[in-house]
């Protein structure tokens, strides 16, 4: 790891201020990809602004239908709340599958939100709840926020201060890990919303980052069931393949995955 | 059999250093005026090294001094040796390229050491060796063993014409060939041994420093057998004189025999401590183990087994391309030739057996020994061509295996071993206990009524251990001898130390060893020490690899107790005015059989010290050394079946049961013994469903260095293992011990692959079998 210096926002304005202030500041939102990236010498930030000791961007709170989760709340927080179980337990079952426990106890939602990893869990969580992501200068829909692999519309020093989403009827998360990373080699969220629409959000197999399959949200939306997915067919043409997974494997994974996200929600 | 004695299942006495963080290891050490080191690597598999500016790095902060291979040439450094030498069937000597331990001309593989970097702090030696520059021409690269053979592929040495290192043979090709030809089936199938990355939990490290007063050198090392490591860095790295070096291998967190050579590092570290006038220490980090630590295994083979009416095997025809990396490690050539093709019998008793083994350079890194080390990859072949006949015979997999079992002893096989003891019905009896083998039908049905394909595969494996007589490995052409030395050193107050040749890096001699004396003079555990690991302290040894510390180390330590023993009962019988041989030793005492007259052991040994009574003639003191040199290998066998099921919508296997039923001879601690089954099993289940190393072709770069890409075994993908043991006693030793280290890592994958090519019904399947490969399997029309 280069040397860096170290700050511990106390508030948003703070921490807006302390990045925008530095050239190559970043947040630091648990560290959990930027730290190891850090320490193989293949990041390298003159400046971290701390966001986990910031109050404003912290907890969880459930008003009727309404969630909220703040960005710096972790993935552990996520996984054990009470609230959250019963109102979307979809989501905290995601939560409480990310790495490992010292992962779910470091890491956060806005921090891997905002890094948007192509096998991340939170994204395909978020684009399937139709979430709305809050930052410090405005609010964008998940499928305006996740634009690419490792890319997101946030702005240079804009913040994740929030997410938002409105409870679904249901919905259900399954992952098929990576053997060696355990990243999602291919995840699936699946939500049935109170106006009767489906949305399916993968993660972890397509070339470009999470995405929403129309034809499996089709099927879903005029019948929530799993077997209504067997007739869907999964393209391959814009899906990753690597040493771990060819394309046409993961292709299988997503209807897999789908039909077992269903299947989940009960 | 007392609480601590031979037999008993004693907790290690080690483990409270190591479990409560307090085990020293090669990083802990620090020495006065010590500073750190760090290597520039090649980033390329294959180029030419047009140059190499050091000035702008020379200029950092805290930097000492940077070394390149030039200044290694000044000083006559050597080549790094390999230490076994085999001929082609055409009488040739292997065609070995030079291996510098800083690359001067040509880099061959990404990692490959060109200069090291001293300074005051790890970090700004890694931020000056990022400022070296080294100016490269890359060369094409290859990196598959059967493309590197090829005409027209690019060459590594100028030495090895088409990249060919040896092309052997063993065995009776004629006879072989007439038993197909003649046969009323034949089983032919190519079989690929995946080439794995050892991963010892402690990395590799290094601290060299040298004293200019006493014109000394001190080295802590990672090494298995810190003896071999000085002889070799005296007699042929020309370092330093034998008796100017001190090596010491102080705690090690691991091996699996990727520890067991010496490497660049430890060279240059020992060396740039004499150039630049300051101890000098290296600690691999993970990225670095996974770059430069010698991989394992890596065989293509294509086999033809032949078999008569009567299913009695006839004949067994082996052709084998193994890849050796960039360079010849230390006992890469003897892995894929004696400690491999010597065992292709197997359990079974073969008339004609021929293989043919070539070794080939390629741009990655070096292969040697890894856990079982050409064992495993014979047991592969075997054992995954008996269930395929079985299959295309239409018998069962274990009926086949019993008509051709060995059941006579001793056994010469065509391929040099002769097999001393063993019961292999009893094995593979008890493991089909185990795994209730005849309740599978029924198992099978219920997983078939959830949606899921379960499989049973077995594995009879037999391996040779111990190692080894050393004339015989000498007429093979081995550089070294196999024995084991030890030295008992009975105190003055009756406490006792053993110095032992063996090293250990996790197998538990401080407590297996201690057993031993206390067994023999009725002592408690806690008197005995066991030493070993410093050359300064112990007498020349040959260290520990290929399970031989139990039948080779301890027999060593049975001849030394004998004498101890000898000399013991002659000073109690002079006490007690008695003849020796009415003396028994038991429980701490010495005592003249049939009459309540005894000696406490301890007022033995101070008489031994004080010297005051002693019967006429003899030396005071009471210290005994001993060598043993073993007259055959010993033949650890077993059977593991596994039980697995897969989930076919995502070809997931899970391992649903796994036994194992090993016949190691006599056991000195069943604790440790289980532990290195259970670990040693891990391994295999690793190398069969999870463990792939893989290299770009066409940039030689490793796709597969650190554990977001290479998926090392962990608990949750692992059954709780049922294992059990059998007891043929080995004849050829004092103990009758055979050893355990190596047979779970060289039994179990065969049991795996069978398995679940028995689920899926498609024998068409390559280890590591990942739920993509099962997947495709399962769906072979797609």
């Amino acid at each position: 790891m280069y040397a860096t210096n170290y700050h511990r926002a106390s508030s948003v304005e703070d921490a807006v201020k302390l990045a925008t202030s530095n050239d190559e500041a970043k947040y630091l939102s648990g560290g959990q990809t930027l730290l190891p990236t850090m320490k193989q010498r293949l990041a390298a930030p003159s400046d971290l602004v701390d966001l986990r000791h910031v109050d404003a961007l912290k907890g969880i709170s459930v008003d009727g239908g309404n969630v909220r989760i703040g960005a710096a709340t972790t993935h552990a927080e996520v996984a054990g709340s009470s609230e959250l179980a019963s109102a979307c337990p979809g989501l905290a079952h995601l939560a409480s599958h990310i790495g490992d426990p010292h992962v779910r106890h470091m890491g956060t939602i806005g921090g891997s939100i905002a890094n948007n990893d192509p096998a991340a869990d939170y994204p395909a969580g978020l684009m399937a709840l139709g979430a709305t992501i809050v930052t410090n200068t405005r609010s964008l829909s998940a499928d305006e926020f996740f634009t690419g692999m490792f890319e997101t519309a946030l702005e240079d020093g804009e913040l994740v201060v929030a997410v938002e989403f409105e409870a679904p009827e249901k919905c259900g998360y399954s992952k098929f890990p990576n053997p060696a990373s355990r990243y999602a080699m291919t995840g699936v969220f699946v939500a049935k919303h109170g106006d009767g629409s489906a949305r399916v959000a993968v993660t972890g197999a397509g070339s470009d980052g999470v995405f929403r399959h129309e034809g499996m949200e089709q099927a879903l939306g005029s019948n929530f069931s799993a077997g209504a997915l067997d007739g869907v067919t999964v393209e391959d043409s814009d899906l990753m393949s690597d040493i771990h997974a060819s394309a046409a494997y993961r292709a299988n994974l997503v209807k897999v995955m789908a039909k077992r996200a269903v299947a989940a929600c009960g | 059999m007392g609480m601590e004695g031979i037999g008993a299942r004693v907790a290690r006495k080690e483990d409270k250093r190591f479990i409560t963080g307090k085990g020293r290891y090669t990083d802990d050490m620090v020495v006065p005026g010590m500073k750190h080191a760090h290597f520039v690597r090649s980033p390329h598999a294959h180029a030419r090294i047009k140059s190499i500016d050091t000035s702008e790095a020379e200029k950092m902060p805290g930097v000492i001094g940077i070394l390149n291979g030039a200044q290694l040439t000044e000083d006559a450094i050597g080549n790094i040796i390999c230490g076994w030498m085999i001929h082609s069937k055409d009488g040739s000597p292997m065609n070995m390229g030079a291996w510098r331990p800083l690359a001067q001309d040509t880099v061959r593989y990404v990692g490959d050491a060109v200069a090291i970097v001293v300074a005051d702090s790890k970090a700004q030696a890694r931020d000056a060796a990022e400022a070296v520059v080294v100016d490269y021409e890359t060369l094409p690269v290859v990196t598959d063993a059967v493309e590197a053979l090829k005409d027209g592929a690019p060459q590594l040495h100028p030495e090895a014409k088409n990249n060919l290192i040896f092309d052997w043979e063993i065995g009776d090709g004629a006879a072989t060939d007439a038993a197909i030809a003649s046969a009323a089936h034949v089983t032919e199938m190519k079989i690929v041994n995946n080439r794995l990355v050892p991963n010892p939990m402690e990395p590799r490290a290094a601290l060299g420093s040298y004293d200019e007063a006493e014109d000394h050198y001190t080295l802590w090392t990672t090494s298995q057998n810190p003896h071999v490591a000085r002889l070799v860095l005296s007699a042929f790295y020309n370092v330093a004189p034998e008796n100017k070096l001190r090596v010491i291998a102080p705690d090690v967190g691991g091996g699996f025999g990727s520890k067991i050579y010496i490497y660049p590092e430890e060279i240059v570290c020992l060396w740039a401590s004499k150039r630049t006038g300051v101890p000098v220490k290296w600690n691999s980090d993970r990225t670095e183990a996974f770059l430069t630590d010698a991989h394992g295994r890596d065989h293509i083979s294509t086999v033809k087994m032949a078999f008569d009416a009567d299913n009695k095997i006839t004949g067994f025809k082996v052709d084998t391309i193994a890849n050796l990396g960039a360079y010849m490690s230390l006992f890469s050539s003897s892995v894929p030739t004696y400690l491999y093709a010597t065992l292709l019998s197997g359990q079974y008793a073969i008339p004609a057996i021929h293989a043919n083994v070539r070794t080939v350079y390629t741009n990655t890194v070096p292969v040697d020994a890894y856990r079982g080390a050409g064992r495993p990859e014979a047991c592969y072949l075997l054992e995954r061509v008996l269930e395929t006949a079985a299959r295309e015979l239409g018998v069962t997999p274990a009926e086949l295996r019993r008509r051709n079992f060995i059941r006579e002893f001793p056994y010469q096989t065509p391929v040099i071993m002769c097999y001393d003891a063993g019961d292999f019905d009893a094995s593979l009896d008890a493991a089909m206990k185990a795994i209730d083998y005849d309740g599978f039908a029924a198992r099978r049905a219920e997983s078939e009524s959830r949606g899921m394909k379960r499989g049973i595969g077995i594995s009879c494996y037999i391996e040779a251990c111990g190692i080894a007589p050393s004339a015989a490995v000498g007429s093979l052409g081995a550089g070294v001898g196999l024995w084991e030395s030890a030295e008992v050193r009975v105190n003055a107050v009756g406490t006792i130390e053993v110095l032992t040749g063996s090293h250990s890096h996790g197998q538990g001699h401080e407590t297996t060893f201690s057993q031993l004396v206390a067994e023999r003079f009725g002592v408690g555990m806690d008197s005995v020490s066991i030493v070993h690991g410093d050359t300064d302290k112990v007498q020349m040894g040959m260290g520990t690899y290929g399970s031989r510390s139990g039948a080779v180390g301890m027999s060593a330590i049975v001849k030394a107790l004998d004498k101890v023993e000898t000399k013991a009962k002659k000073i109690a019988a002079h006490l007690m005015e008695a003849d020796e041989s009415d003396i028994v030793i038991e429980n701490g005492e010495l005592k003249v059989a049939g009459t309540d007259k005894s000696v406490p052991w301890f007022q033995m040994a101070l008489a031994a010290y004080t010297a005051h009574n002693l019967p006429e003639g003899m030396e005071p003191g009471l210290k005994e050394g001993a060598f043993y040199d073993p007259s055959n290998f010993t033949f650890p066998a077993g059977t593991y079946i596994c039980e697995v099921e897969v989930d076919p919508d995502t070809g997931k296997t899970t391992v649903i049961d796994f036994v194992a039923a090993d016949d190691f001879g006599k056991i000195i601690n069943p604790m440790i013994v289980e532990g290195q089954v259970h670990g040693g099993v891990a391994q295999g289940i690793g190398q069969a469903l999870l463990e792939g190393t893989h290299y770009d072709p066409e940039t030689g770069q490793l796709l597969t260095a650190s554990y977001m890409d290479y998926t090392m075994p962990r608990a949750d993908d692992l059954p709780s293992f049922k294992v059990s043991t059998t007891e043929t006693v080995c004849p050829s030793n004092p103990l009758g011990i055979k050893g355990c280290g190596e047979a779970g890592a060289i039994g179990s994958p065969p049991a795996l692959i069978n398995a679940i090519t028995d689920a899926i019904g498609n024998n068409d399947l390559t280890m590591p079998a990942t739920p993509e490969r099962v997947w495709a399997a399962l769906n072979p029309a797609r």
